[in-house]
């Protein structure tokens, strides 16, 4: 009766979770050309996939059954099936692509070609390329609205964050932000944008909707000379109360308060951290460390670091798919 | 769904919600002189003609790409003057027209003669030729910008590797031109300033002659290892050769089999091919597309300091050289130069402070300031002339 009981508990468990956690994290390792794929539940490496040169950004599908991989030094991007744990297509989006975005309705991708100062605009389905923009120089933060109306980039050489109609393909408003704009983060709801400038070593959050700069958040580390503080991947917390902003070669996440623009805590992590990605439940970060060729993962209710992964050579991006 | 599908490829046309505005015009100088320089030493280095020029024509572009989007529109008034011209008088009849913003390409004679010349007195002059420790530690002018490291921050790069190598003891052999002392005078003072010593100082004195003739490698496989033989116990030879007369020829010819550094082997620049760090890839792949060859020094040089002046103008909204020096000068002034961290001026005498790249002839071998070299307030300013040790006290600082 007892061991049943267990049996039971133990069953349930486990369908609970596999409805909430389990999924798998999919690591871009640049110098290593693969992708790492972890058990988001076990931490377990559960297969490397050889792919193009350079694999940098990399996203997952709207409906979970694809990863995007741009692997810029073969000008294209690879498309892994979930599933399978192949790459199963390619995709051609113009020279050098570096970091990419889906729109919300998962029909298309939009993609920073970074070496020829373009957005492209591409059909998922089929690779029909629907728009090639001209932005500033150097594009890599890329974002889509929540709603879908606009798409940021960002031009890391120009120090702009360019913001896109994604009706008309036309460029709204070109907006200074500090130096090398490295990533666009939106609120969760959606009224405001945040620019990680690498070597500005600030973020600036940009009003939606007026276009203007209505803070810079500014980052001090005891101990740490401010040339390191290098703000680069940035995720929201589910419930919207926290930013998360990797640092770079600082070697911490920082945890900002959305509301005060505070730094509520400054999190350990390995060497480098670069890209970050959050469990859709809200309860793990996931942060890529450069130069420490691991994962590490934050537990978000406690703020605390709480496991490190080794992945490949210098992680670059992380996507999770359920 | 359907509404998304568009069957044509929608190139959007930029920035036509700007063409009402009107349109600032600004126009950079670039002074230059045709210097008598020797050919390389090596016949794999091609002849430049157009070195630093094609830098800042890169650095232009990009300038417009951005300006574009602020109503700017940025040009490159090019004066390059054969070498018995005077640049000074040539640029004279272009200061009106011009923004007075000049990126100047000469030595430090023609650069003092440039920045005390009156009508040059509210410019922005950016110095990416003239290496000479003199214009940092003494000669300082209130409108001359070094965008180009001194000799003593590239003597004092090398040497804090070498240090740190535990490579103390440095045979130092130099050529028998005035650079070629001035840099002896620098490797000097980095050994002192970072605790090693030069055990012995030759001096390399034959004529180069033509350099293409058949079978020179016989000769100069007996030459070199007379000009170091019986030297006192050394870890490296450090060569002052700045005039491509015999530096080439020293590595793999000495008496004992050691290192070569200085301005041969293993070199301090602040741009070298084999970069690729922090985006370093970007620019190299930027340059070669635009200008066909790889870029140089001297490019990226040309190309940072007309980076400068359009960051400074878009910024400040303003082409007065009174308003874009405050900017420039600016602590936080968080200049990228693909060096993975922000570049800011030394005060006191306008010298841009930057990380400095230790290469070999083919890959980068590390940055400096290493670790360790500890500053108060920025590591780089422990390459080169600090403040305590430089007479200039320019009116900012």
């Amino acid at each position: 009766m007892k061991i049943t009981l267990v049996i039971i508990v133990a069953f349930l468990i486990n369908v609970y979770a596999d409805e909430t956690f389990a999924g798998k994290l999919f690591v871009s390792n640049e110098r290593d050309n693969t992708v790492t794929v972890v058990d988001s539940e076990s931490l377990e490496i559960i297969s490397i996939i050889p792919t193009g040169r350079r694999p940098r950004g990399i996203i997952t599908s709207i409906d979970n059954k694809e990863i995007f991989v741009c692997v810029g030094d073969d000008d294209r991007i690879d498309v892994i099936d979930v599933e399978t744990l192949k790459v199963v297509r390619t995709l051609d989006p113009g020279p050098d692509p570096e970091l990419l975005d889906t729109d919300p309705s998962g029909e298309r991708i939009y993609i920073a070609n970074e070496d020829d100062a373009m957005v492209t605009v591409m059909k998922v389905t089929d690779g029909e390329v629907l728009a090639i923009i001209p932005v500033g120089v150097e594009p890599e933060g890329m974002r889509v609205h929540p709603d879908n109306h606009i798409t940021v980039a960002t031009s890391e050489e120009t120090s702009m964050a360019h913001f896109i109609d994604n009706e008309t393909f036309e460029l709204q408003d070109n907006i200074l932000v500090d130096t090398r704009p490295r990533h666009a983060e939106y609120t969760r709801d959606g009224k405001q944008v945040w620019v990680s400038s690498e070597i500005g070593g600030t973020v600036s959050v940009i009003d939606v909707d007026s276009r203007e700069i209505v803070h810079k958040v500014r980052f001090d580390i005891k101990g740490i000379r401010p040339e390191l503080i290098q703000p680069i991947g940035m995720r929201m917390s589910k419930d919207g109360q926290y930013a998360f902003v990797a640092l770079g070669p600082a070697n911490h996440i920082a945890v900002v308060d959305t509301k005060s623009y505070e730094v509520k805590k400054y999190i350990l992590v390995g060497q480098r951290p670069w890209h970050i990605e959050i469990h859709p439940d809200g309860s793990k970060l996931y942060v890529a460390n450069g130069l420490t060729n691991d994962m590490t993962i934050i537990d978000v209710s406690s703020l605390k670091a709480t496991k490190s992964v080794p992945v490949g050579r210098l992680p670059w991006g992380i996507a999770f798919a359920k | 769904m359907i509404m998304f599908r568009y069957i044509f490829i929608f190139i959007t046309i930029l920035f036509t919600s700007s063409a009402a505005a009107e349109e600032k015009e600004v126009q950079y100088i670039y002074l230059g002189k045709d210097y008598p320089s020797p050919p390389p030493l090596s016949l794999l280095e091609k002849i430049l003609t157009d070195e630093g020029v094609q830098g800042a024509r890169l650095s232009l572009k990009v300038n417009n790409q951005m300006g574009r989007m602020f109503d700017y529109k940025f040009e490159l008034k090019e004066i390059i003057v054969a070498k018995d011209e005077d640049p000074v008088e040539s640029v004279k009849n272009h200061l009106q027209q011009s923004s007075k913003l000049i990126i100047a390409d000469l030595n430090s004679k023609d650069l003092i003669k440039l920045a005390n010349f009156p009508a040059t007195k509210d410019a922005i002059i950016l110095n990416i030729n003239a290496e000479d420790d003199y214009l940092r530690v003494s000669e300082c002018r209130n409108n001359v910008f070094h965008i180009i490291p001194s000799l003593s921050m590239r003597t004092d790069a090398l040497a804090q590797y070498l240090i740190w190598k535990k490579w103390n003891k440095w045979f130092l052999v130099s050529g028998k031109h005035q650079v070629d002392k001035d840099y002896v005078k620098a490797v000097r003072r980095s050994a002192k300033k970072f605790g090693a010593k030069i055990v012995e100082e030759r001096s390399y004195k034959l004529e180069t002659g033509n350099k293409r003739v058949d079978s020179g490698h016989q000769q100069i496989q007996t030459q070199m290892p007379m000009l170091t033989r019986g030297a006192k116990n050394h870890d490296v030879v450090f060569v002052a050769d700045l005039n491509e007369s015999f530096g080439l020829y020293l590595p793999y010819r000495t008496a004992e089999p050691r290192p070569v550094v200085g301005t041969y082997g293993l070199v301090a620049s602040v741009w070298h091919r084999s970069f690729e760090q922090y985006a370093g890839t970007q620019l190299q792949n930027a340059f070669e597309e635009f200008a066909g060859r790889i870029m140089t020094e001297k490019d990226y040089l040309a190309w940072l300091a007309v980076k400068l002046l359009g960051n400074a103008i878009i910024r400040t909204k303003s082409l007065e050289p009174a308003s874009l020096q405050p900017y420039i000068l600016a602590d936080d002034l968080n200049l990228s130069a693909y060096k993975g961290r922000p570049l800011s001026f030394r005060k006191w005498n306008q010298q841009l402070r930057q990380p400095i790249l230790i290469s070999s002839d083919r890959a980068l071998v590390s940055v400096s300031p290493q670790e360790g070299f500890l500053h108060p307030k920025f590591y780089t300013d422990t390459l080169g002339f600090d403040k305590p040790e430089s007479k200039c006290n320019l009116s900012n600082s």
